[in-house]
């Protein structure tokens, strides 16, 4: 050993090359093996990192470019005259002051249902026929102009306001999906017409229209205000889905938080050290390790089949999600207590303060940063998360928005895989990659705001 | 946190656990769940529904197959279980034997219109002009030639006919969780079969097994997933010969074109004339017992069958639902008001 702390071969010019040690000869030697080593494995982690680099960038540039377009929608800008020879309906009901609740909700939904009646779609006519003169030689052409959702907005906007009657309003209408597909160049313009969505009067109509400017790409609010539609493809909107993973994540963290936080606090603070508690932390290891799909087929049997929550509801995901995340929460706060200096805990106590005095006043204030950083990285993953939700029911059509964690609803994840497997490509292939990037925005969010509160309230010792 | 707030968390979490037993019991929403050819028309009638009557709910449309839809269907009574089951293919006898073994016996039929299944391949492949005959031959395990059974030796379509396109053999069928594989094997493959007087001069219940033998060299491809599934897997290879339902093809026209059958063309008009050959109806199931708890239910099933939302120049014909003839439409209601159980 001592001759390799000798000087380097080249390094004096009276010695020729006999008389180096065999040592020495041996390292000249391989000097050129082993850098040609260090260049080959520099040279392959270098080009892993610009493989998966380029993979990520192909992915979110073929996301991107589907998706962005998706958020503007065509609409066709029209007077809509509220005529009070087509929509003849009693007053709207007010509440007496005497009145029952149930008994007044009664006499609305009479009226409701009595708006409900109306035909709205004459209104859209009529307000086509001002823009294109020849709409009524071709009645079933212009139907397919605006898309069928439509008559329910206007009807919206009656049971909100009956004042509107009798009154016109410029209002922009989303157009039929195929009109978007087409204006957006997403099917082949020169395909015969037996190819084609679209009659050949709608596509003359809709290159005049656009022309004037009467159809414009404008920002899709359906997007995000609308529940999910197949009458009306065009209305389609993630409002159903967000709700429903919002109803998921508020029983999360309501749920796997103060469980796993609670879990791990015990595991690690108070539980003694033997044989059963050993078992246990392999095994919550362990859970963290299974494959989410396993919890759906759980959730399926235990929470719908035992308990009988209902199917499809925000609740049953929620909790199927929250035993996912236990895992990951329980790993989080225990490596963060782990990291805090047993000094805290040991001058809180040589103060006179009780262990759980000690643990709660000191440790866990300090332990906060941490814990949160690790929840809301186990939120962020049951947000992204769909194989459980398949297996609960939450795959269904859903056309209403939630109003609470026992109604049926969707996910954001699973309304992409919904989209995904839509009909009519054309349209919902932009519109999949459009929840995609809202999904993404989301995690991605979420994953700064860890990052944040970690940097914010980080403590180094 | 203190003690006191983490306490309180928890005990929140399990009053909210508690409450979940209760609040299944008055469930509101109709839930259907189903055949992923029927789900289109059932999801649009349920928007429908919902949006005309301001009372109810929209109701929820689920996928899975008609054999997995019935399978939920046949769970049980009560409200965390189906009130629907859509299916693209009527309930087998098994079937209604494991729904009245979980107590489910009022099981009311109802047919809501009909659908046509057509092969289609990609916009820039051959023209196909098939023959039950050749798609028997296409994914048969074996084939009758010159009076003997041997091993399916076609790779080519330009093998099993002249007519046929020069292109390799390559299937892509649903799978047998769907609806329409039993009316394909039915109406082609044993149609097909059939063709052979070698197959004729088997016994008959030997005769379902030699037809319906898949070959396993991989030029046949059972389809699980939905429609869309078929449509990629057209798009990943073009020699591929998709099966798809009518409307599908309808809303991709620019990308898939339609082979004929038998020379005739898959169209409305030919298969309401019942001319075209691979037709069949599509129905819903619904539990007689949640008639009159879940509301809406009754009110649902009959606006579905309804001229409103089905018949013809409805909201159902514009998704591609070929629609009942009024007679058949006025037994069918007379049918659910009468609540006529199988």
């Amino acid at each position: 050993m001592t001759e390799m702390k000798m000087t380097p071969a080249n390094d004096s010019a009276t010695t020729s090359p006999a008389a180096l040690s065999k040592t020495q000869q041996k390292v000249a030697a391989s000097l050129n093996r082993r850098h040609r080593q260090e260049k080959l494995f520099k040279g392959i982690g270098l080009s892993a990192v610009v493989i998966s680099l380029t993979l990520v960038a192909i992915l979110f540039i073929n996301i991107f470019s589907k998706g962005l377009p998706a958020f503007w929608q065509s609409a066709i800008t029209l007077d809509i005259y509220f005529d009070p020879a087509i929509i003849q309906i009693s007053e709207k009901p007010q509440q007496q002051p005497d009145e029952l609740d149930n008994l007044f909700f009664q006499r609305d939904i009479e009226w409701q249902s009595e708006v409900g009646l109306i035909n709205f779609n004459r209104l859209i006519t009529e307000g086509l026929k001002k823009v294109l003169p020849d709409a009524s030689a071709h009645r079933r052409d212009a139907a397919r102009i605006v898309t069928s959702g439509e008559r329910f907005a206007l009807r919206q906007m009656v049971i909100d306001n009956p004042d509107i009657i009798g009154q016109t309003q410029r209002l922009h209408l989303l157009t039929d999906a195929n009109i978007d597909v087409w204006l957006k160049g997403n099917i082949d313009r020169s395909l015969p017409d037996s190819q084609q969505q679209l009659s050949p009067k709608v596509r003359e109509w809709v290159a005049l229209l656009s022309e004037q400017g009467i159809i414009q790409n404008r920002f899709s609010f359906a997007l995000f205000m609308n529940p999910d539609s197949r009458s009306s493809l065009a209305s389609a909107g993630l409002a159903g889905a967000f709700m429903g993973s919002l109803y998921m994540m508020l029983v999360v963290i309501f749920l796997a938080v103060p469980m796993g936080v609670a879990a791990a606090i015990y595991l690690e603070e108070f539980a003694p050290k033997n044989k059963l508690t050993d078992l246990v932390e392999v095994n919550i290891n362990n859970l963290a390790a299974v494959p989410s799909i396993v919890f759906g087929l759980l959730g399926a049997a235990v929470f719908i089949g035992w308990f009988k929550l209902p199917i499809s509801a925000p609740i049953v995901g929620g909790l199927v999600l929250s035993l996912m995340t236990l895992p990951t929460v329980i790993i989080a706060t225990r490596s963060t207590l782990k990291a805090i200096p047993p000094s805290i805990r040991q001058a809180a106590l040589g103060l006179g303060a009780s262990k759980m005095q000690a643990i709660f006043h000191h440790v866990l204030p300090l332990a906060i940063p941490g814990i949160l950083t690790g929840a809301i990285l186990g939120v962020a993953q049951a947000l992204g998360e769909a194989a459980p939700l398949l297996l609960i029911g939450m795959k269904a059509f859903v056309a209403q928005v939630p109003t609470g964690p026992f109604e049926q609803s969707t996910a954001l994840p699973v309304q992409i895989f919904l989209w995904q497997g839509n009909e009519l490509r054309n349209f919902f292939e932009a519109r999949t990659s459009a929840a995609i990037i809202v999904l993404l925005a989301l995690m991605l969010s979420l994953n700064a705001l860890a990052i944040w509160l970690r940097k914010k309230y980080e403590k180094r010792w | 946190m203190n003690m006191n707030m983490l306490t309180k968390l928890v005990v929140a979490s399990a009053v909210s656990l508690a409450f979940a037993g209760q609040a299944h019991a008055n469930r509101d929403t109709i839930q259907v769940a189903g055949s992923s050819t029927v789900l289109p028309f059932s999801s649009i009638a349920a928007e429908e529904f919902g949006n005309t009557f301001a009372q109810f709910r929209t109701p929820v449309v689920g996928s899975g197959g008609s054999s997995g839809g019935l399978r939920q269907f046949c769970q049980g009574v009560g409200t965390n279980t189906i009130d629907i089951a859509n299916s693209s293919r009527p309930m087998r006898p098994a079937e209604i034997e494991a729904c009245n073994a979980n107590g489910v016996n009022q099981i009311i039929e109802v047919k809501i219109g009909y659908d046509g299944i057509v092969f289609a391949s990609r916009i820039d492949a051959g023209i196909f002009k098939l023959k039950p005959k050749h798609v028997f031959l296409a994914q048969a395990a074996q084939v009758p030639q010159n009076g003997k059974m041997i091993d399916n030796p076609y790779t080519n379509w330009q093998q099993i006919d002249k007519s046929l396109p020069d292109q390799a053999i390559l299937l892509a069928i649903p799978g047998s969780n769907h609806g329409t594989r039993e009316v394909y094997e039915e109406k082609v493959i044993i149609e097909g079969c059939k063709t052979f007087a070698e197959v004729q001069a088997l016994p008959k219940e030997e005769l379902n097994n030699f037809c319906l033998a898949m070959r396993t060299d991989g030029n046949v491809v059972e389809i699980a997933g939905d429609y869309t599934e078929t449509l990629a897997r057209l798009q990943a290879q073009k020699n591929a010969l998709g099966v798809f339902g009518l409307s599908f093809y309808e809303a991709n026209r620019d990308r898939i074109k339609v082979a004929t059958v038998d020379d005739i063309e898959p169209t409305v008009e030919n298969i309401i004339a019942g001319t075209y050959p691979v037709s069949r109806p599509l129905y819903f199931y619904v539990k007689g017992e949640h008639i009159g708890v879940i509301p809406g239910l009754q009110q649902f099933t009959e606006y579905f069958v309804s001229d409103l939302a089905s018949g013809f120049g409805s909201p159902l014909e514009a998704a591609g639902l070929i629609p009942l003839d009024d007679a058949e439409r006025a037994a069918i209601l007379a049918d659910i008001r009468g609540k006529k159980s199988l």
